[in-house]
């Protein structure tokens, strides 16, 4: 084959207009939650993912749960995170030692405070292309016409080009139409509990709404462990699950990239 | 009312300053007179200032009335010192002022050739023999001193000019001396610019003015390679940058980026200008035309070949910085920042953010997790804590339940107290903060909350309970 790179540049560039915005590799991640994993058949690194808080108290959980797919799917390279100055003003301000405390390194993370929805799209889609962070979440308040189909288009589109993760977390908004590969709604959870009733680790009610691959909505309750970096089977009855489950180092989980190949090659393609 | 000055035909007539209106009137009934205005004066002064910037970039205000530029090493790109006192005599009147230049070897020296003597362009020998026959009051020392002097019949420089220094300063004081060393150029006092004097500074004279922004960018692109490669001479990197647009009519606008890092890439630093220039609040309005942009590098710091740091630079370390500048050019440096760990144990205190765009701080570490405990600190943290209604069984217990925002919050799980007293030895004045008694806490629903209650039950005032944080 004689087909010169720019040739080559240029078939790549026409597989990602044909690709409509959605990630032309199959680059996936999975959770390390062992039934969501099989469910979903993994998840994918170069586009968008977007999680809504159910109520604006369940912010935070929210945010904890984007943090855990950012860490499941970035590896160790750096994160940019974008938020609307009201989140931060309605839900309180991201604390450094508290990300620390979920896993993620603060010093890798650049935060980018915006007070308009165009600018927080405008600052992902750039930090998404330059091909220099490995996650970009971006923190959105309420509904806003600017977070159009077309935006998150762009946004997943970006995420493609750049090879990086996009993860909208969308807080006082109802949940709407866009481009996003999974769309999930996330509450807060309760924990199992530590010695004398103290609060246990992070835990979260987290609902597919939408697989871009059709894989049926669903619930789990997922509890992250900080250590392995995973999401695992949580609420008051996870004990005995937990000790079954194998271990293995990283969080591959093998059963998930066959149960990818399915989901993927009997997927109905379907917008929401 | 006085007179506070007067035009070339007002003095012609015999008229001076300090004079009082009525007077004036009499000798020159039709004078036209103006309520003098010293802030809208010092103001077209700064606007003149800011114009003449354009001739050097040494320039200052002297006195109330006057620019002092010190135009080493500028004239020949005026054709000489001749064709550099054309131009800005042309300049001057250009914007409608009548002026006085002098030329001379020390700022002093010119200031008092243009001020007592006749201007013009002076140098060696005849500059002195200018300055000899200046008044005493070129020496602009004290009225008492002036007078002192020419009663003792030292009409002009030249009598002062060849007597011995320490009987002059011993009768008419150390002032006289040092204004007369000053003035006849035997001491050389430089002028203060308004501006720093950036490190490479790069003009382009523009025959035709420019009015298009892709001219204008062409224009940059090639001050910017220029800049480049004279820091490339000096083995530095440019940390900022700044251009001057100046206009046809005297209007003088700067623009100035930022840079975390040190670079030479003239292409990067074209790019943070045109998003500068697309996201002023002000648009860049180049009326009818520049006629002159000067790219200056105030601030540079060492930059060597790439490998330095190699063992610590991440790979993509060099774009994330690319994409951190072109963020901060746009949403501006406050915008776009990273956290940095503090030393201390007072939780609003233990985290700090810094701008992306500056070069990290020293390297402080953040506190290692213990393994099996949960979170201990919240994800998001509110500022300054949010009041609560707060009830225990006992008091001096944990929490049971707690309202927040209208909102019940009824508590499963608690787990508590950790007491965190505040730095007393950062006291600097008011009353220390009371000592806080810090809960973690679950709701019905599941959500997690970091409570702390502020003060002791039983004491004054009494103890208060306030939501800080909420865990994932």
């Amino acid at each position: 084959m004689g087909s010169s790179p720019k040739i080559e540049a240029l078939r790549e560039h026409l597989k990602a207009l044909e690709a409509d915005g959605h990630p032309v590799d199959d680059a996936r991640f999975d959770l390390g939650h062992s039934a969501a994993d099989r469910h979903l058949g993994g998840l994918a690194t170069h586009g968008l993912h977007e999680v809504y808080a159910a109520t604006t108290p369940d912010a935070t959980a929210a945010l904890g749960f984007a943090l855990g797919l950012v860490r499941r799917a970035g590896g160790d390279r750096p994160v940019v995170w974008g938020v609307q100055a009201m989140a931060g003003l309605e839900t309180g301000q991201i604390h450094g030692p508290g990300l620390r405390e979920l896993g993620l390194d603060p010093g890798r993370l650049v935060l980018v405070r915006v007070k308009e929805m165009k600018d927080l799209l405008a600052a992902g889609e750039e930090a998404l292309s330059c091909g220099a962070v490995g996650a970009v979440l971006l923190t959105a308040w309420g509904e806003s016409k600017a977070l159009s189909l077309t935006a998150t288009r762009r946004l997943s589109m970006a995420a493609g080009q750049g090879r990086a993760t996009a993860v909208l977390t969308r807080l006082a908004a109802q949940p709407q139409p866009s481009a996003a590969e999974t769309r999930w709604r996330v509450r807060g959870g309760l924990s199992r509990a530590l010695e004398a009733e103290a609060p246990g680790h992070p835990t979260y009610a987290v609902e597919l709404l939408r697989h871009r691959l059709g894989a049926q909505p669903r619930t789990w309750i997922m509890e992250w462990d900080r250590e392995r970096g995973v999401f695992e089977q949580g609420g008051q009855n996870a004990g005995h699950e937990q000790s079954k489950r194998p271990t293995l180092p990283g969080g591959l989980v093998s059963p998930a990239a066959d149960g990818s190949a399915a989901a993927g090659g009997g997927a109905v393609r379907r917008y929401g | 009312m006085r007179l506070a000055a007067g035009d070339a035909s007002a003095l012609a007539l015999g008229l001076s300053p300090g004079m009082t209106l009525a007077d004036a009137r009499a000798r020159a009934p039709d004078i036209r007179v103006v309520a003098h205005r010293p802030e809208a004066d010092a103001a077209l002064l700064q606007r003149v200032l800011l114009d003449f910037g354009r001739f050097t970039p040494m320039a200052a205000t002297d006195g109330l009335d006057g620019l002092a530029l010190d135009v080493t090493g500028c004239a020949h790109l005026f054709g000489g010192e001749e064709g550099l006192v054309r131009a800005v005599a042309a300049r001057a009147s250009g914007v409608g002022l009548a002026v006085r230049l002098a030329l001379a070897g020390t700022p002093e020296a010119a200031r008092a050739l243009a001020r007592f003597g006749r201007g013009g362009i002076h140098e060696g020998e005849g500059q002195s023999q200018a300055l000899r026959r200046l008044p005493v009051a070129a020496l602009e020392l004290s009225e008492k001193e002036t007078q002192a002097l020419s009663r003792a019949g030292l009409k002009t420089l030249a009598h002062l000019a060849d007597r011995p220094t320490a009987p002059i300063a011993a009768r008419f004081g150390a002032a006289a001396a040092t204004r007369l060393n000053r003035v006849l150029g035997r001491e050389d006092a430089r002028i203060r610019p308004e501006r720093p004097v950036p490190l490479v500074s790069v003009d382009r004279i523009l025959v035709e003015p420019i009015t298009e922004t892709t001219e204008v960018e062409a224009v940059l692109g090639d001050l910017l390679s220029e800049a480049m490669d004279r820091l490339d001479l000096r083995g530095q990197g440019g940390r900022a940058f700044q251009v001057g647009f100046f206009r046809l009519d005297g209007e003088v606008r700067h623009i100035s980026v930022r840079t975390g890092r040190p670079t030479r890439d003239a292409p990067a630093v074209l790019r943070l200008f045109r998003e500068r220039l697309a996201s002023l609040a002000r648009p860049l309005d180049p009326g009818f035309g520049f006629d002159q942009l000067r790219l200056s590098v105030p601030v540079a710091d060492r930059l060597a070949s790439r490998q330095r740091g190699f063992d610590r630079t991440p790979p993509g370390a060099e774009d994330l910085g690319r994409l951190v500048d072109r963020l901060t050019a746009r949403l501006g440096p406050e915008a776009v920042s990273r956290f940095e760990p503090v030393a201390s144990h007072w939780p609003e205190r233990t985290v700090r953010l810094t701008p992306a765009a500056l070069p990290p701080g020293e390297d402080g570490e953040w506190p290692e997790p213990d393994p099996v405990d949960p979170p201990l600190r919240p994800l998001q943290m509110f500022d300054p804590p949010q009041p609560i209604l707060a009830t225990a069984e006992v008091p001096d217990h944990p929490p049971n339940r707690f309202i927040w925002r209208r909102v019940d919050h009824r508590l499963v799980r608690v787990e508590g107290p950790e007491r965190i007293a505040p730095e007393w030895w950062r006291r600097l004045r008011g009353p220390l903060e009371p000592t806080r008694d810090y809960y973690r806490v679950e709701d019905q629903e599941g959500r997690r909350f970091w409570l702390f209650r502020s003060g002791f039950y039983g004491e004054e005032p009494a103890p208060r309970w306030f939501v800080h944080g909420v865990f994932a």
